[in-house]
């Protein structure tokens, strides 16, 4: 069947059943009551501490056919997944589902765990390193689940994901289960991503490596929401989980972008007083960070909050004062893990809060600006950030639909060609983030409109900005590029394209290796 | 029978660059491609480096490049300085 954006998607997939088709960005309504997890009770007295996490699959009765659930703030440090599904393998036990926030190249054990037979259904929001790879030539018996942050905690509300036990890295907790991602040897800050699994899974489960007495305050989940505490020597390496410092790009054709990124903000009319923002932790895009920050700076405009992914570039704009709040779902670097604990106006928050669609309101909905990457964007403005342009996973959806649904402005940057490989095409191999919901391409060679924006483009020409049609953008790649010999997709299907409503946007075929 | 006297090479391995090392030959024009982006551009590469050794009157040539993502005119350019490179044309001595 062809959904919304003219993707051809099966009725039925083997391994996840029938297909709900993708109608367009605002046009899938929430249906039914809220998934509940069982009531639960902690006995006057009672021990939740393990010393082992075998100790704990053995007393839980974990066993084949179950679901874990994991949250990537380790991101690349991560050590507790491979911990977990080794425990997992030498207990033997086989068809467990994985629901892991986003996977690294810390996570290739998971190959041979999949090949084992343990592994065999894995939702994501992305895959980097060698497991992408692997799963690319489709190691996988069922395709794997591609989600964005907002869409994740919606299929946990309505019971689609059911966890039977959430694994939950507490960078610090107390024997009690009060955890904290900001304090520890493998402190990470935010941990958004989890906060759902606290509330849904029906085993919740706090590793740490780090026991503090009770009580730990103040804790990000509580005590009356983690039923088991476990203590392990360690969680992962701090080399891995956070970087040290983010710096802008230096990049001048990376410079280039950013500047005019943030003219076409200036331009657009919603910088004013109250201005709320997000930003990525790429270079090009906290270089614009950087100069819509010079421009609040220099019109004495005062932000309202910042979201997303934090950077300890947002947290210097927030303790000049010129955002009010940071949201952080996940944070990116050293500084914005101190910030939490320093600035009571940074708030760790959710993924539910962050962008869930079917609640009572994400924050996302209140977003004025967007600025976004992409690794392809097309003619009719759909995003690709999951696949490369040979159809090989290296990417994550992340919020990017999320916060391009909810953004009164969605700004992707990118260069016109990476690698000689044209960005801007006729048709992205996979779409991950509908033109719908994207608004302005901003490239080293000038910036397209989408044509729905007729404001905009009106706003951008009269100030003089470089706004060119996406098509004259594309035959320039062509130019200079020449034009691309097209590559077949004709594989099985390796991956389905979850929009954040529940419904499939794309699949992805195995490619060509 | 026309050919280069001793091998040659130009260009890094740096992203949108590329390294094309020649080297005499005896059986024709033969190349040896690598390149990130052999799906979407093998053939464009292909002829750009063929035709440019033919534009030398050259039938004999090994050639080997590594390519990163090079537009057409860095191969040509990293082409012309390794036959230069080898023996032909201004700037052979280096």
């Amino acid at each position: 069947m062809i959904n919304a954006i003219g993707r051809d998607i099966p009725e039925f997939v083997e391994g996840f059943g029938p297909v709900k088709k993708y109608l367009g960005a605002f046009n899938s309504l929430p249906e039914g009551n809220c998934y509940g997890p069982p009531i639960k009770r902690a006995a006057v007295g009672q021990s939740k501490l393990y010393h082992s996490l075998e100790d704990l699959f053995k007393s839980l009765k974990i066993e084949s056919g179950m679901t874990f659930s994991f949250h990537h703030h380790l991101r690349n440090g991560d050590e507790l997944v491979n911990q977990v599904l080794y425990t997992a393998s030498r207990l033997g036990l086989k068809n467990i589902t994985v629901s892991l926030t986003a996977a690294f190249a810390t996570h290739a054990p998971m190959i041979e765990y999949i090949k084992n037979g343990l592994v065999t259904s894995l939702r994501t929001s992305g895959v980097y390193g060698g497991l992408a790879l692997a799963l690319s030539r489709g190691i996988l018996p069922t395709p794997v689940l591609l989600h964005s942050h907002g869409g994740r905690p919606r299929s946990l509300r309505s019971g689609e994901l059911k966890v039977d036990v959430a694994f939950i890295a507490a960078p610090s907790a107390d024997d009690r289960g009060n955890i904290t991602g900001v304090i520890g040897k493998s402190a990470c800050g935010s941990l958004g991503y989890a906060f759902p699994d606290a509330d849904y899974a029906t085993h919740v489960v706090a590793v740490t490596d780090n026991l503090v007495p009770y009580p730990l305050i103040p804790a990000s989940i509580g005590q009356n929401k983690v039923d088991h505490v476990v203590l392990i020597d360690s969680l992962g390496d701090p080399q891995g989980i956070v970087s040290g410092t983010t710096r802008i790009t230096k990049d001048p054709v990376g410079l280039h972008i950013a500047d005019t990124a943030a003219k076409v903000i200036e331009a657009s009319g919603l910088l004013k007083n109250g201005f709320s923002f997000q930003t990525g932790a790429g270079g090009a895009s906290l270089a614009a960070a950087h100069f819509v920050g010079q421009m609040m700076r220099a019109q004495n405009i005062k932000g309202g909050f910042a979201l997303g992914g934090i950077t300890g570039y947002m947290v210097d704009l927030l303790e000049e004062g010129l955002f009010g709040n940071l949201f952080d779902v996940q944070s990116f670097d050293l500084e914005s893990v101190k910030s939490i604990a320093r600035n009571p106006n940074h708030l760790e928050v959710s993924s539910d809060l962050y962008a869930n669609p079917f609640n009572s309101g994400c924050l996302v909905n209140d977003l004025d600006v967007v600025i976004l990457g992409a690794t392809e964007i097309d003619v009719d403005f759909n995003v690709n950030v999951i696949t490369g342009s040979d159809g090989v996973l290296m990417g994550a959806a992340g919020g990017h639909p999320d916060t391009a649904a909810g953004a009164k402005m969605t700004v992707i940057v990118t260069t016109l060609l990476r690698s000689r490989l044209p960005i801007v095409v006729d048709k992205v191999i996979t779409a991950t983030t509908p033109g719908e919901t994207v608004d302005v391409l901003v490239t080293e060679y000038g910036l397209a409109v989408n044509p729905a924006r007729a404001d905009l483009r009106d706003r951008f020409v009269a100030a003089g900005l470089p706004v060119k049609d996406i098509q004259e953008l594309k035959n320039l790649a062509h130019k200079m590029a020449g034009v691309p010999q097209t590559i077949a997709f004709d594989g099985p299907i390796i991956g389905l394209v979850e929009y954040r409503d529940g419904t499939i946007i794309d699949v992805v075929r195995a490619p060509n290796l | 029978m026309k050919s280069v006297v001793k091998p040659a090479q130009a260009g890094t391995l740096e992203s949108n660059d590329i390294m094309i090392i020649v080297e005499p030959g005896a059986n024709g024009i033969v190349l040896e491609l690598e390149s990130i982006v052999k799906k979407q551009y093998g053939q464009a590469i292909s002829q750009t480096i063929i035709e440019t050794v033919k534009s030398y009157g050259l039938t004999d040539l090994n050639v080997k490049a590594i390519d990163k993502g090079a537009l057409d005119y860095a191969i040509r350019a990293r082409l012309v300085t390794a036959l230069s490179r080898a023996g032909l044309g201004p700037g052979s001595e280096g």
